[in-house]
């Protein structure tokens, strides 16, 4: 194990791990919001992302971005790739929800059938996106080149990482906001607590559900742009492993816990990093595998346990 | 019902289940605030007091559903606070509940049948392999009565093999529980619906049913949570005759009502709960007369207050 | 559209339940003669001529693979839905991590019985073995049944008290593990797989006449032999207190256990079994392939497995047999179609699950429980 590269620069490989993170955990915050209501685990929510990511793609070729652009165009580009991806990955899970959920919810599906249902709306659309955009990984142009913006010691921090976890953090202090001060907010944490009582008080469920389904989306979109901008390419099944991942740190958090969702994914982007290091790059994926299988049995709340219902989510 | 239970020698008023001081607390919510009582062996003791006493939080914490936050729950002597539901069944313990939970997918037989399969050992290697055989009587052997040539030489064939081979422990498990369990739906008398599905069951069967199922696990306590409910007079009269030739047998009888002539007319003793706390326990004309009693069901009077 | 498409489903379903029920119906010896002729169809399947048939042999197309590979290939599937329908279906647990089980009983033909495996090369130079040494075929089934009931057993103790959707998950992990464990190890061959792998005639060879690596048919035949045996085993299990058990514990597991049913040990059972028989099906594809290699052993495949249970009918056996058939077969029957394959398979499953989520071959039980919630839905959902 090698132990002195990650003691000698654990500066950064928990830098790396925060960016890298930081993703996850808004990828996690859509799966925990739909868990913590529906109790749901929502397999398509993978596919959601990988759609996003593509329509940055799209948008930016037909903004004609090309590599290191100049600043003004630059902001324009993550702007305008910031609103395809989120109103892809929105209106995909908005979908998903109308065509394939509400049916089962009406039917008062067991758990399996939900699950069947999801792993298949999951295969549907990555299959779509093999067979359309070709299985080949897709290239994009470099919108924000790497740049070092702050060096502490011997960890540098660059402009990629910071923009990633500002973003999030942001993202993740908005919903929160509107989780906890806002109606619709009150809405989705009391369909959350009690269905049937919340029904009963004049809260329509459908649209809670459906605003809960938009709202992950709508993260899973600004995720989509990030991870672009970070990874520089992309591929009809990159949801898989992402959005496994990215539900392990829901897990690992607490699942239907929104800060939670955070924490898990910060935390497991640091665990993916520091195992990488230790052993090789080999085994990084097991060990978000192991992650989940040791959380589960040692603490299936997760670290921060309590669900969406109650007020401090 | 030829094993009965209980019938060893054992002296009168023995207690044969002893709920000692047991609290039970969820989170804020005092269910249960030291309650004590016996139950003594062949009685019928009533549990009643109005709605969220702590009744059927009693009965939970009792067969091991809820685990008691202080106090303890002997049967027979023996301490079984803390065992699993499972384990207080097989010790002695069995019961119904106030919502009626069969297995509704499943035939009445079949829910008995659950319950008979309790007193018996057949595990998977056992299933799969046929082990443990038996030496079959000859009117177990299957017979040869065929009118066809071909299928007489099968049906010798088939004979031959049980008679070298025996029975396994399996097959017999499966006949014996389904007789036992026949003979119980008769004692409940609903043995002509045996073959249909719990859950198209009438109201009165379903509730019979569960009290069949309990008695299947040949218990020595059987706890009876509100078996009235919902029932017309007529219903509680069969019931009550029921609950006496159960007692009849030998069986020991804790009986959670609401329907106070029920009570009355059926329990040797009662126990009386308000708030979780014991505030009565006697003889059925003593405690109806106790004015605790009565202020807990019809409240303080107003001049009184 | 879905309601058209309901409009047909009711349609089909009337005609189909008929038969159903008048299948039920007929006298037990009758019942028993139709079996034993259907079984004897079954044997005589790779040799299918009977023309207005032959349409279904795969080999008919010029891409089409060997028929009897095929039938060996749907038959291993199919002893794999019998194993994954008691864990899933009987005792009904989430269960999306039985590759493992399938790998695991493959990588414990070819880590013991072949030669070229590390496992045995160490054996051979700690005890001065023959290079040619290798354990023999038949001894490695046995040893393939205790990992794999071993590994079950380890798999569930710790995760049966979970809820039912996490448990899904965690058993993916688990299957996933499995596998990059095996990718990335040495003492499994790492990625490279192990090849070598014996059959009943021992190391593969041009000297081995009937298990050979040509002819499928005596595999399929074998695979079948096994198939008729765990059938027989299942429903010995399900008619006795452990199927009932397995019942009772997926209808209501705390009643149960109020009525004396031991639930965790139970549930321990259907899991262990369903692993014996998933690693008993994974020794025969490896014995047969003669090759594995991790990448054999993925996620999509237990993704494929648990569809093939819930789409055929999860709880009966009839009914999770199609369901394997069906997803073993079709693929190689429309190989022109091979890249629509995993979005077709998507789009059925989603349509299955909306429109006949009690599976094509449902148990009574399945469809009168899924009928039965869809009545209980609140006015205000």
């Amino acid at each position: 194990m090698n132990f002195a590269e990650l003691i000698g620069h654990l500066g950064q490989h928990t830098v790396d791990g925060l960016s890298k993170g930081a993703i996850y955990a808004l990828v996690a915050l859509g799966y925990t919001l739909v868990y913590g209501v529906l109790k749901l685990i929502n397999f398509a929510h993978s596919e959601v992302f990988m759609i996003g990511t593509f329509a940055v793609v799209g948008a930016w070729t037909l903004m004609g971005a090309t590599d290191n652009p100049p600043f003004g165009t630059m902001i324009l580009l993550l702007v305008g790739g910031l609103i395809a991806g989120v109103a892809a990955s929105g209106a995909t899970a908005v979908a998903v929800e109308r065509i394939a959920y509400r049916r089962l919810r009406r039917m008062n599906a067991p758990p399996l059938i939900f699950l069947i249902t999801a792993i298949g709306v999951s295969l549907v659309l990555s299959e779509t996106f093999g067979l359309w955009q070709g299985r080949l990984v897709k290239g994009m142009p470099n919108v924000l080149p790497r740049k070092v913006v702050f060096t502490i010691g011997n960890t540098t921090i660059d402009n990629r990482q910071l923009l990633t976890v500002v973003a999030a953090l942001v993202m993740m202090f908005a919903l929160d906001q509107f989780i906890n001060r806002t109606r619709y907010g009150r809405g989705v944490r009391a369909v959350a607590q009690s269905p049937d009582t919340a029904a009963l008080m004049g809260v329509n469920k459908d649209r809670v559900i459906v605003l809960i389904f938009l709202l992950g989306g709508l993260l899973a979109g600004a995720a989509a742009l990030l991870y672009n901008v970070r990874y520089g390419n992309t591929r009809f099944n990159v949801g898989f492993l992402l959005g496994l991942k990215a539900f392990t740190a829901a897990v690992l958090g607490g699942i239907g816990n929104l800060r939670g969702a955070l924490l898990g994914g910060l935390l497991l982007g640091v665990v993916e990093v520091y195992a990488a290091t230790l052993t090789s790059s080999a085994w990084e994926d097991v060990a978000a595998f192991v992650v989940l299988v040791v959380v589960l049995l040692f603490r299936p709340t997760g670290l921060l346990g309590e669900s969406l219902g109650r007020a401090r989510a | 019902m030829s094993d009965l239970v209980g019938a060893t020698e054992i002296p009168e008023h023995e207690a044969v289940l002893e709920v000692d001081h047991v609290t039970l607390r969820f989170g804020g919510v005092v269910a249960l605030d030291d309650v004590s009582f016996d139950v003594r062996r062949g009685e019928i003791l009533g549990l009643i007091g109005p709605n969220g006493a702590g009744k059927t939080t009693c009965f939970n914490a009792m067969t091991g559903v809820y685990r008691p936050t202080s106090g303890e729950v002997r049967f027979d002597g023996q301490r079984i606070t803390g065992k699993k539901p499972h384990q207080i069944n097989r010790i002695g313990i069995a019961r119904t509940f106030q919502n009626i939970r069969l297995f509704p997918e499943m035939t009445a037989l079949e829910n008995v049948m659950v319950g008979t399969d309790s007193q018996h050992f057949t595990s998977v290697p056992g299933a799969l392999f046929g082990l443990y055989r038996v030496r079959a009587k000859p009117e177990e052997l299957p017979r040869v009565d065929g009118t066809n040539g071909l299928f007489r030489a099968w049906q010798r064939t088939r004979r031959a093999f049980a008679k070298v081979l025996g029975r396994s422990r399996r097959m017999l498990e499966e006949e014996a529980g389904e007789r036992k369990a026949l003979a119980l739906l008769k004692f409940v008398g609903i043995a002509d619906r045996a073959n249909e599905l719990a859950r198209n069951l009438p109201y009165g069967y379903q509730r019979r049913l569960e009290i069949a199922r309990a008695l299947a696990t040949e218990p020595k306590l059987l706890c009876l949570d509100e078996p009235a409910a919902g029932f017309n007079p007529a219903e509680k009269e069969d019931l009550l005759q029921l609950i006496r030739r159960i007692r009849d047998l030998g069986y020991t009888v804790l009986l959670i009502e609401h329907d106070m002539r029920l009570v009355m007319g059926v329990t040797d003793r009662i126990v009386v709960l308000e708030f979780g706390k014991k505030i009565a326990e006697g003889a059925p004309a003593e405690v109806r007369d106790n004015p605790k009693v009565i202020a807990a069901y019809l409240g303080v009077p107003a001049d009184a207050a | 559209m879905t309601d058209t498409l309901r409009r047909i489903n009711d349609v089909r379903r009337q005609a189909a339940g008929s038969v159903g029920d008048r299948w039920r119906a007929l006298p037990r010896w009758q019942r028993a003669i139709g079996f034993l002729a259907f079984v004897v169809f079954l044997y005589y399947l790779p040799y299918l001529g009977i023309p207005g048939l032959i349409w279904l042999r795969t080999d008919t197309t010029p891409q089409g693979n060997d028929w009897a590979g095929v039938l060996f290939i749907c038959a291993v599937y199919v002893l794999i839905a019998l194993g994954l329908n008691i864990v899933v279906g009987l005792a009904g647990l989430l269960d999306l991590g039985y590759v493992g089980f399938f790998a695991i009983g493959a990588y414990s033909v070819a880590l013991f019985g072949s030669t070229q495996s590390p496992v045995v090369e160490a054996l051979q130079n700690r005890f001065g073995l023959s290079p040619e040494w290798a354990v023999a075929w038949a001894i490695c089934l046995p040893i393939a049944i205790m990992f794999t009931m071993i590994s079950g057993v380890i798999l569930g103790w710790p995760t049966l008290r979970l809820r039912g959707d996490y448990l899904a998950i965690v058993t993916l992990g688990f299957g996933e593990i499995i596998r990059i464990v095996a990718r990335n190890s040495t003492f499994t061959g790492g990625p490279q797989g192990i090849a070598a792998i014996p059959g009943p005639q021992g190391a593969p060879s041009a000297d081995n006449t009937i298990f050979g690596l040509v002819d499928a048919k005596p595999w399929y035949w074998l695979a079948l032999s096994v198939i008729l045996v765990v059938v027989i085993g299942v429903r010995r299990l399900e008619n006795s207190r452990v199927g009932r058990a397995w019942l009772a514990i997926r209808e209501d597991e705390d009643a149960a256990a109020v009525m004396g049913v031991p639930g965790f040990k139970f549930k321990l059972w259907a899991f262990a079994m369903g692993a014996a028989i998933g690693g008993l099906s994974g020794f025969l594809f490896a014995s047969r392939n003669a090759f594995i290699d991790p990448t054999q052993f993925n996620v999509n495949l237990s993704i494929l497995f648990v569809a093939m249970v819930v789409v055929g009918g999860a709880g009966n056996m009839a009914g999770v047999a199609l369901g394997a058939f069906l997803l073993a077969y079709l693929p190689e029957r429309f190989r022109e179609f091979s890249d629509y394959r995993t979005l077709a398979f998507g789009v059925a499953l989603v349509l299955i699950m909306l429109l006949r989520p009690q599976g094509l071959i449902p148990s009574r039980r399945r469809a009168r429980e899924l009928h039965d919630r869809a009545e209980e839905v609140p006015a205000n959902v």
